[in-house]
């Protein structure tokens, strides 16, 4: 190992290690600039924001917030929203996970075929308009229940939930059954505070996908007091009209009437719809790789 | 011990006939949510029955002609457009499979940052895009580009023309494929960074004292330890090929770019509810799912002859 060589190994070196910052700044000023423009965006004083908004407001103004807040539609969708992720999520995780360890129990009649019913589930699309057809015979046209019965079981997350499980040991369930617990109390006070980690993986799947979830509301739910944030945010950067309406004669009869602009309403809706996720999103995206990696394992 | 001894004493017999008893029950217990499943999962299956009448909504099923292979001529005389759709679909696909070592090299890349700081968080605000909805990204997308976006009034400012990415049929391939390496990159590379602290790192140790330099370290032991993980995911999405997602293209539709980006998620839609022709639109639903399980069932034998093992 001569000077020279070690030299000649290092320089080439040092100028990757420089490239790969370089792309990982680039990177991170991709993902992020996008949020931070419409964010800055929504705090501008919205005649004065157009074509002038790059690294911070022109104008600070809330009132777009404030107006927005005044029309029934914004925060009826945001709770219609928060309704379905919480409920939803508590429904699929019970479900899903009380399922998965059903399945784990090795004297389970036709137990193959019952895991396997719901693992092939994952892979089978019957297409959008038989969805749509079942889903109306069932009723489920224009009614809440569609927002969180359909992912009650939910074939990818039993995965999950069961290759942990069966990692759990044994011993503590049997000295449990030899004690007379039943698999209610088994799995209640033993199993599910034991899967905790995959638990919360599970979970913050379910909430991010719930929250973001819009189709089923596009497709059967015509209801105004139904409609998810999602649903509702679509249709204002679509429908020119309905802005037109909101922005002259909804926020009326106050002063803001000329003030508020279709395009600061639109930013102000997408800060509402991804503020929830960029809130808890660093604090749960441990869970996010867990579940990859377990899933990774399963192949 | 204690049940050791009452089984004893309770002879095979009865042993035998309390396990069925339990597992009658654990399968009664499972039934409800295997219930679930079928339902929402399995019974839209029988909506292919439709396909094979002459179905129009509003009137019900017994009273529409049975037309038995009717909807196949259809699709023949549409051959045209169905050809465009899924030559959309593939090279929205292709493109998605040329580029999919992309989140491998990514992972590479930040392994080799020897900052862990620097790392979590490229790695935090690259998967970032996963989890906001394709609205959202549209949202922001319009945001950046559209002729009053951010990206148009700097170029205003700079004093060069125009540019645009949403209504241009030109590009439309290259931006959807841009959004959706945007969207997946930092999220599909998690999967790799696993693989990656699972490699031994004596091997490294020892291609080290052996003069190996850090490109050949991962040429020669990085890249073979990911090749399994890749074989598997490359494997999954040719067998999605012809799945691109509903979402993504219906909410960047629009007539300027319609040629160019109507993949076949998108035709099912504008089909079946924009047209109302059900059974068409249920008949190319159901060739896509049954094309995409025999994919998937080659890719799974082909991963079990090669690697021995299968994918699902």
């Amino acid at each position: 190992m001569t000077h020279s060589s070690s030299l000649r190994r290092a320089l080439p070196g040092k100028v990757a290690d420089i490239l790969i910052y370089i792309f990982c700044i680039a990177l991170i000023i991709a993902c992020l600039y996008p949020f931070y423009y419409v964010l800055m965006y929504s705090l501008s004083e919205p005649k004065q924001a157009p074509g002038r908004v790059f690294l911070w407001p022109v104008g600070f103004s809330l009132k777009t917030y404030a107006g927005i807040f005044k029309l029934n539609d914004i925060p009826s969708a945001f709770m219609v929203s928060v309704a379905r992720s919480v409920l939803g999520t508590v429904i699929t995780i019970l479900c899903s996970s009380f399922f998965a360890f059903l399945t784990t129990k090795r004297e389970m009649l036709f137990r193959r075929v019952v895991y396997r019913v719901v693992v092939i589930s994952m892979y089978i699309n019957a297409g959008l308009i038989p969805w749509y057809l079942t889903m109306r015979a069932y009723g489920l046209r224009n009614s809440f229940l569609l927002y969180i019965l359909p992912g009650a079981v939910t074939a990818y997350y039993v995965i999950l939930l069961k290759t942990f499980m069966e990692q759990l040991p044994k011993e503590l369930e049997e000295s449990a059954t030899i004690d007379g617990a039943g698999l209610g109390t088994t799995f209640f006070r033993i199993i599910f505070p034991l899967s905790k980690p995959i638990v919360a993986t599970v979970g913050v799947y379910s909430l991010v996908g719930q929250w973001n979830q819009w189709t089923d509301n596009y497709f059967l739910v015509t209801d105004e007091r139904l409609q998810t944030l999602q649903m509702v945010l679509y249709n204002y950067l679509n429908q020119a009209s309905r802005m037109q309406n909101m922005t002259s004669s909804a926020i009326d009869p106050s002063a803001l009437v000329s003030s508020i602009t279709p395009t600061a309403v639109k930013m102000c809706i997408t800060i509402i719809a991804v503020l929830p996720i960029l809130f808890v999103y660093p604090f749960l995206q441990r869970y996010f790789v867990k579940g990859i990696m377990i899933g990774a394992v399963k192949g | 011990m204690q049940t050791q001894s009452m089984s004893v004493k309770k002879g095979p017999a009865l042993l035998r006939s309390q396990k069925k008893r339990t597992g009658l029950k654990l399968f009664l217990m499972a039934l409800p949510f295997v219930l679930v499943v079928v339902a929402f999962a399995y019974v839209p299956l029988a909506g292919w029955a439709y396909a094979f009448f002459d179905y129009r909504p509003g009137i019900p099923l017994s009273e529409t002609a049975f037309t038995g292979l009717k909807v196949f001529g259809k699709m023949w005389a549409n051959r045209a457009e169905i050809a465009r759709v899924m030559r959309n679909t593939l090279v929205l696909s292709f493109m998605g499979i040329v580029t999919s070592p992309l989140p491998m090299i990514f992972a590479i890349l930040l392994n080799e940052i020897k900052s862990n700081k620097f790392k979590r968080l490229v790695q935090t605000v690259a998967t970032l895009p996963n989890f906001i909805s394709w609205i959202v990204v549209f949202s922001l997308a319009f945001a950046m580009f559209s002729s009053d976006g951010m990206v148009n009034s700097l170029l205003r400012l700079l004093g060069m023309g125009p540019i645009d990415l949403l209504g241009n049929a030109e590009v439309a391939w290259a931006f959807q494929w841009a959004l959706a390496t945007w969207k997946t990159l930092g999220w599909s590379a998690i999967i790799y960074i696993a693989a990656i602290t699972g490699i031994d790192t004596a091997l490294y140790d020892a291609a080290h004292v052996d003069g190996a330099n850090r490109f050949q370290s991962i040429i020669h032991i990085t890249l073979p330890g990911l090749s399994s993980t890749y074989f598997v995911l490359l494997l999954l999405s040719i067998s999605n090929i012809l799945s691109n997602g509903f979402e993504q293209y219906f909410v960047f539709y629009n007539p300027m770019v319609a040629e160019k980006i109507e993949v076949l998620d998108y035709y099912v839609y504008r089909v079946g509810v924009l047209t109302n022709d059900y059974p068409q639109s249920i008949a190319l639903g159901m060739m896509k799912t049954l094309i995409s399980v025999a994919l998937l069932f080659t890719a799974n034998n082909l991963s079990r002859r090669v690697r021995g093992e299968p994918i699902v």
